[in-house]
């Protein structure tokens, strides 16, 4: 009797999951998810909480507490520090995008045969070694580097320039040259997707190439532009590698003192609530930003 | 049609040479006879290579990143499959909020990754190992493996399966006679580029490798002495020369997926 139940229920089970749409999907997608819960839902509430606890010494005191926060926003050097890393991404996110914008273009318009050289050549740089690749313009900039050494080797320089490495510059220079791809590729989508009938239409009602350009294909593109340009804002406030190596104290960013905190100072919960914080905050500027730019475009158009 | 004007294309060009001149310097100097990495260049050698290939810290270290390349990239695109294949094939409510916190990592910093990672490790008392490592790093490769598997699972022909068990053959034959070699450049060309994006991690690892060091980390280290950095720049130009050879790779196979998924039968 029971065997038999059993086999009913079992059968019934099978079945269940036989007609179901959804039960099969999440049969099958539950190993990622569990990988996702477990490696970036739990680590990150982890993280949440411990800035709102204590390090004492070495020892952790759990009582809520909202000290980290207060001490990160209330510390000048913080403060400056955070302002530095926003305006740089945000420079680096529109220049990165304004450079790659026309490069977009081309492959989506211009270029009919070799559409898919183009995009492997662009896309190359992207998957090889960040590491690398910042490393290089450390070699380019350096006091003793390609630069200053081949204009002197040419004689245009009698001394190293110093301008060059170890500032901001050199970190906007490296950034935007790493993540180029980032907004070569959403640009590029949102402009081949574009109907090339409009922009036909566009030119039987008289349209001149800029007004068109103007009115049909930058507005048409514009979600390839956001995209381009989240994916690039958010990761760049928080990096590090290129700060280290090209920043010099002047260029210093905030992921620089998150590790400080996490490595030589042992102070987590300082350097959780600095990661949230700061994280927070480029959300909600990004959040609003993407909302003006939409909210200024339908106004135009 | 009207002649296009040259003007992009030359911008086009001179955005190529931004991305590629930079870093051609690197195997440009790991060939130079000085210690300096400075013009004029001083003569061709090889040395740097062989006193890289000497190096028994970088040895270790290279075994260690093949090591989680290849688990992190047999990982990652097998529940990558399993994924993809749900969210492609099975109407799944909610399957949108899984796409999206598949591609989450995009959107968070590295740097947040690996502390967030680091403070689970210690919670739970694991000790930082390689494991750790491959962990975070299937993090930042899951969003690349699921949107090259979801496209090569959207182009594919639902009635070729149907076809295959109408004729008579089991699911498990008609996976492997069918859906596995019209799937298969996808999955190739996800191993590629996971296997890349993990080998070339540095930050995650950086946090999560203990005493094991990865090869991002070694390279790391070893920046610090200007008198390691010829050696360096000749195994940045070995890393580069092979990873966009396997880009290449991936991407051919990938567009070439993609245009067989997509031609109508009988062509």
């Amino acid at each position: 009797m029971a065997v038999a139940d059993h086999a009913i229920a079992r059968r019934g089970l099978k079945d269940f999951f036989r007609r179901s749409d959804a039960a099969r999907g999440y049969a099958l997608l539950s190993p990622v998810m569990i990988v996702m819960v477990a490696a970036l839902a739990a680590p990150m509430i982890l993280l949440a909480l411990y800035s709102f606890w204590t390090q004492n010494g070495l020892t952790l005191d759990s009582h809520f507490t909202l000290d980290r926060y207060v001490d990160s926003f209330s510390r000048e050097t913080y403060r400056a520090l955070f302002y530095r890393s926003l305006a740089i991404s945000g420079i680096v996110t529109v220049v990165t995008v304004a450079l790659a914008y026309p490069m977009a273009y081309f492959v989506a318009f211009r270029v009919e045969r070799a559409k898919f050289l183009w995009l492997v050549l662009l896309t190359i740089p992207f998957w090889t070694s960040y590491l690398l690749r910042v490393f290089a313009w450390k070699i380019i900039l350096g006091y003793n580097g390609v630069i200053n050494s081949g204009l002197m080797d040419l004689g245009l320089i009698k001394r190293p320039l110093e301008f060059l490495l170890y500032n901001p510059f050199a970190v906007v220079v490296t950034l935007a040259h790493a993540w180029a791809a980032f907004a070569i590729l959403p640009i590029y989508v949102s402009l081949e997707k574009i109907d090339r009938s409009l922009l036909d239409a566009a030119a039987d009602l008289g349209d001149g190439p800029m007004r068109r350009f103007l009115r049909v294909t930058l507005p048409l593109s514009l979600p390839g532009i956001l995209g381009a340009a989240v994916l690039i804002f958010v990761p760049t406030t928080g990096d590090y590698v290129t700060p280290t190596m090209v920043g010099g104290s002047g260029g210093v960013m905030i992921a620089n003192i998150i590790e400080v905190q996490f490595d030589r100072i042992g102070d987590w919960p300082a350097g959780a609530a600095l990661a949230i914080a700061s994280m927070a905050a480029v959300g909600i500027i990004t959040l609003l930003t993407v909302q003006a730019v939409r909210l200024a475009a339908s106004r135009v158009r | 049609m009207a002649r296009k004007p040259k003007g992009l294309f030359i911008y086009a060009i001179f955005y190529l040479a931004f991305l590629y001149v930079p870093v051609l310097f690197l195997p440009l100097f790991s060939f130079n006879n000085s210690e300096f990495i400075a013009f004029p260049l001083s003569g061709f050698t090889t040395r740097w290579y062989s006193e890289m290939l000497a190096d028994g810290a970088m040895h270790q270290a290279l075994w260690n990143s093949l090591k989680v390349g290849t688990f992190v990239s047999l990982l990652s695109t097998i529940l990558g499959l399993l994924a993809a294949r749900a969210l492609t094939r099975y109407r799944v409510p909610g399957g949108g909020l899984a796409l999206g916190l598949i591609s989450l990592p995009l959107f968070i910093p590295d740097i947040v990754l690996g502390i967030s990672l680091l403070i689970l490790l210690n919670r739970f008392g694991l000790p930082l190992s390689l494991y750790g490592v491959a962990l975070g790093h299937m993090l930042i490769c899951m969003p690349f493996a699921i949107t090259v598997l979801m496209s090569r699972l959207e182009g594919f022909d639902k009635s070729l399966e149907e076809a295959s068990l109408d004729l008579g053959e089991t699911p498990w034959m008609t996976f492997w006679r069918v859906t596995f070699p019209l799937v298969l450049p996808g999955i190739v060309a996800s191993l590629l580029l996971c296997f890349i994006v993990s080998f070339d991690e540095f930050l995650i690892a950086y946090f999560l490798a203990g005493t094991d060091a990865t090869l991002p980390i070694y390279i790391w280290g070893q920046l610090r002495f200007p008198s390691q950095l010829p050696k360096v720049l000749a195994l940045g130009a070995v890393i580069l020369v092979v990873t966009a050879a396997l880009v290449f790779l991936a991407e051919w196979l990938r567009s070439l997926g993609n245009r067989a998924a997509h031609r109508p039968a009988g062509v």
